[in-house]
């Protein structure tokens, strides 16, 4: 083992002299349930990995505890499948050492919005620029059926099994409730083209980009979008030019809503309104302050340090 | 710490009205105590620093309530500054104040209460309250001073409110700069050192407020030099070593810039804060920063997600954030990423005692995660030992790949003394860390065969992609479905540690290598526990002490040492139950956290002598403990 002395460099990328393919990404083979929505989204992120061409090691996922929580197993970057509900304090950590990094952060409903909330709330916040996935699919799964904050009102479960006590807790409007929040978009895994376009939307977003993809759980909460998936109008989508616009979608989707993105009282509007499962991006402000701009110091070398160490020593001389 | 050579001299060419009694002493220990916002810690703050810097022995500790802004004159209410000072170094607080200066009658009787007080203290207390317009006041003025008549106290009443009121309009503000005045004159401190503390501490502020605070602290310099008729004369000694004087949390801070760690999560909590408190204003032109988390377990996360993606980095907690902490802890414990931890314990369990002292968080620390989750833990014995242990701290972590847990409490955070000024090394900020480029096929955890150690791999380097997972893994940090594999990862976790001891030393015994009765510590406790062996044997008795700075892995050798004594007893600052209270015996007596620990890795019947006074031990009250376990027939 060498060991370096000096402070660490930030790791210099190499010169790229290939271009990566999806294959380039493909991690361990993805142990989700068959029907799980969760291979959709796996596969749009690794479209827009190659499409991008994110050096895979200058790339990182991070996740907490759940089935959606797997997802960075089964990549070939870096990926720190966490804690329960605490992906997004690691996250900061990394982003706060790291900028060079390409961060997404993978979470489920009860990681972000139950266990989790607190630090969603101040991720939020802070605004690193980092993509934050939030793959709703309304239930608990890997503890096998029990009631998530999302869970729609009447929805058994393990549980609650007459059915969930309390309204289903809105993460999009809690999200643009939140001081600072600079990019709130939803996005369904059962519409690829559009998941891939809010994706990408994401990743170009500079600031904390929160994505709230609703995802099917075939095994335990199959009835929460069925109405959605089923009935091409129950959809909406939201379109403007610095959002995202899917044109062979909307053959499909008679609903298409012009929204500006920069409008916050009229995404708040949107999010609220059930009329319609509303896809696209609600809000987005890149001028928001980023936590890692506000708090990047110059880098002090080893011997500056020292220089200015022994002058703080000075005040504390006899 | 002896006082052979104390005397009382006639005074010399005094000119004041009085003549004053010279008192030449040793050691001294002085305090100063108000209602809190009164500013009787300033004042005793710049009175300590300036006694060290005139190159006293000086030791420092905080009277502090648990209110911000309790009621005026009720005892729980007392806030204050207790400074020995001594000739040679001081290691401790001592057993008791010898001269106290109190701002009211009610402060001085919860010392009195608190047995704070020698018996023959001289007591300087502000005299306004036995003429107050209010005749509950007076009353109990009146009871108060009954009450301290039951001692050899020396009450000498001042008019401090009346004296300041000449200067100032209100003497809330500035009565602790007059108090300040008396007492430079009374220990004879360097008044232009004194005046250069006040610059420093009033540095934010306008120069009118600088000079007014001199203008008060030169009154009660010259109130005192007509008034009062007693001198303390505590030689200073120059020593032969550069010093600096700090408290511990500052120790902490400085320590941390010095480890080349660049990174400080934290959440405000008593008494860790003040540690966030100064590198916040310093940290950043060290390319650092302080991030405060929106909780505990978030700053726990925070620094764990800058440790794994590089150089390490330190989140600073005390009790409540320290079990907040614990599944993070043991995340990283798990997946090998390097933390420091630092614990300012306090009075515990729950919100406890938050402004007070005790060495209650060793097995919380040591057990702090569900699951085998092996780690370092570490104490520091002293406030110079604060400084350097995060050196050490951030070395161990990266080297061994685990969370290194550093036990501070808070009579070394906010106590404050004089030590040998640091020779900061700049290979102390390099990063253990192999940059080298990762060969293809290499796994994430490599653990070696003998040592379980392995190369740690960061984001960034190509080959090297891994998903670190917290769930059981293997070397290949792929999630272990295949029976072994737990096995095979929980040893090389494990292994470390005992790689770890394998590289210490046994600790030293202080005083002699064999005798009777050997006091084993832990911490803050060091001080006061080496200055109770002075006396003990001075008396005759023929015990020693050893103090322990690795709590795990622990320092090797302790058996062979413990086996040259007939007794072996720790002196902790926790609690354990007494032989002989109701319902306790032998086999259900909880013992003192660190006995449970060398009994159980020594199988020697170690006893234990704890106590959890919300105050540092004094070493008066460890003569006694040991005097009274000393083993039969080994007494002189």
């Amino acid at each position: 083992m060498t060991i370096t002395c000096g402070l660490l460099p930030v790791l210099e990328p190499e010169e790229q002299d290939h271009s990566y393919e999806m294959s380039d990404y493909e991690g361990a083979r993805a142990r989700w349930c068959p029907g799980c929505g969760d291979h959709s989204i796996l596969a749009a992120v690794q479209k827009l990995l190659a499409a991008e061409q994110l050096p895979p090691e200058r790339t990182m996922f991070v996740s907490g505890i759940g089935c959606s929580s797997r997802f960075p197993h089964y990549l070939k970057t870096y990926g720190f499948h966490g804690i329960h509900g605490r992906a997004l304090p690691v996250a900061t950590g990394i982003k706060l050492n790291r900028p060079d990094l390409d961060i997404f952060v993978v979470m489920g409903d009860g990681d972000c919005t139950s266990i989790g909330a607190g630090h969603w709330i101040h991720a939020l916040r802070y605004n690193l620029d980092i993509v934050v996935m939030l793959l709703d699919n309304g239930i608990y799964g890997l503890t096998k059926n029990q009631t998530s904050p999302t869970t729609p009102q009447g929805h058994p479960s393990n549980t609650q099994p007459h059915g969930s006590w309390l309204p289903s807790l809105n993460p999009l409007s809690t999200a643009l409730g939140v001081t600072n929040a600079s990019f709130v978009a939803q996005t369904a895994e059962w519409v690829p083209a559009h998941l891939y376009a809010t994706l990408r939307a994401a990743r170009r977003h500079k600031g904390l980009s929160f994505v709230r993809i609703l995802q099917r759980c075939p095994v335990y909460s199959s009835a929460v979008y069925m109405k959605a998936v089923q009935d091409p109008n129950r959809i909406a989508l939201l379109v403007h030019d610095d959002g995202v616009v899917v044109p062979e979608l909307e053959k499909v989707y008679k609903n298409v809503v012009a929204h500006d993105p920069h409008d916050l009282a009229a995404a708040r509007r949107v999010a609220d309104n059930m009329d319609h499962v509303h896809l696209g991006v609600l809000f987005a402000d890149p001028s928001r302050p980023r936590y890692e701009d506000l708090r990047r110091v110059a880098p002090r070398t080893a011997e500056e340090r020292l220089t200015l160490l022994e002058a703080e020593l000075d005040r504390y001389a006899v | 710490m002896p006082m052979l050579t104390d005397t009382v001299e006639a005074p010399t060419g005094a000119a004041s009205r009085v003549r004053p009694t010279v008192l030449k002493k040793r050691e001294h220990t002085v305090e100063i105590v108000s209602d809190s916002g009164e500013g009787a810690q300033r004042c005793g703050q710049i009175f300590g620093a300036v006694s060290a810097k005139m190159g006293n022995g000086v030791w420092t500790v905080e009277i502090i309530p648990a209110e911000i802004q309790p009621p005026a004159r009720i005892p729980e209410g007392a806030s204050g500054y207790r400074i020995r000072v001594g000739t040679g170094p001081v290691t401790n607080w001592g057993d008791a104040t010898n001269l106290a200066l109190a701002f009211n009658e009610q402060v001085l009787l919860a010392r009195h209460r608190l047995n704070a007080l020698a018996d023959d203290a001289i007591l300087l207390v502000e005299d306004k309250w036995a003429t107050h317009e209010d005749a509950d006041i007076r009353a109990a003025w009146v009871a108060a001073m009954e009450e301290l008549s039951t001692r050899h106290y020396r009450i000498i009443p001042v008019p401090m409110e009346v004296e300041c009121l000449r200067l100032v309009d209100n003497p809330r503000k500035g009565k602790n700069m007059f108090a300040l005045g008396m007492l430079a004159r009374i220990y004879g401190r360097d008044t232009d050192r004194i005046k250069d503390q006040i610059a420093f501490t009033f540095r934010k502020k306008s120069e009118d407020v600088y000079k007014t605070n001199v203008e008060l602290f030169e009154r009660g310099f010259a109130w005192a030099e007509h008034n009062v008729d007693v001198r303390i004369d505590v030689a200073p000694q120059q020593s032969a070593d550069a010093l600096v004087v700090m408290n511990g949390n500052e120790a902490i801070a400085l320590g941390a810039i010095a480890s080349g760690m660049d990174l400080c999560a934290m959440y405000p909590i008593t008494p860790a804060t003040s540690v966030s408190h100064l590198l916040s204003e310093v940290f950043e032109k060290f390319g650092g920063i302080v991030h405060q988390a929106e909780d505990e377990i978030a700053a726990c996360g925070v620094a764990i997600g800058a440790s794994y993606a590089g150089k390490v980095a330190f989140t600073v907690t005390s009790g409540p954030g320290l079990a907040l902490k614990t599944e993070f802890l043991g995340a990283a414990i798990m997946t090998e990423i390097p933390l420091v931890l630092v614990d300012v314990q306090r009075g515990g369990p729950s919100t406890g005692l938050p402004t007070k002292v005790e060495q209650s968080d060793l097995w919380a620390a040591l057990y702090a995660s569900p699951g085998d989750a092996p780690h370092i833990v570490i104490a520091p014995a002293t406030i110079e030992e604060c400084f350097h242990v995060m050196v050490t701290a951030r070395r161990l972590a990266e080297t061994f790949r685990t969370v290194v847990m550093v036990l501070s409490d808070a009579n070394l955070a906010t106590g404050m003394t004089p030590f040998k000024r640091p020779a900061p090394d700049a290979a102390w900020q390099a990063a253990p860390l192999d940059l080298s480029a990762v060969p293809e096929g290499t796994k994430a955890y490599q653990w070696d065969a003998q040592t379980g150690l392995s190369r740690r791999i960061l984001p960034g380097q190509a080959n090297g992609m891994y998903t670190l997972t917290t769930l059981s893994h293997d070397e290949g940090s792929k999630v272990a479905y295949s029976s072994g594999v737990h096995q095979r990862s929980s040893a090389a976790r494990s292994r470390k540690l005992a790689v770890l001891q394998s590289l210490l030393s046994p600790p030293p015994v202080y005083g002699e290598a064999s005798g009777d009765l050997l006091v084993v510590g832990w911490g803050s406790t060091k001080g006061a526990i080496e200055e109770a062996v002075d006396r003990l044997r001075a008396d005759g008795l023929k015990v020693s002490s050893l103090h322990l700075r690795f709590l795990s892995p622990m320092e090797p050798g302790l058996k062979p040492i413990f086996q040259k004594f007939k007794k072996v007893v720790t002196v902790e600052l926790n609690y354990s139950d007494e032989v002989g209270d109701p319902y306790v015996t032998d086999e259900n007596r909880r013992r003192g956290q660190l006995a449970w620990l060398l009994r159980a890795s020594t199988l020697v019947d170690v006893d234990c002598w704890t106590r959890v006074p919300g105050e540092p031990l004094r070493p008066g009250s460890i003569v006694d403990a040991i005097k009274d376990r000393m083993p039969k027939g080994g007494a002189k």
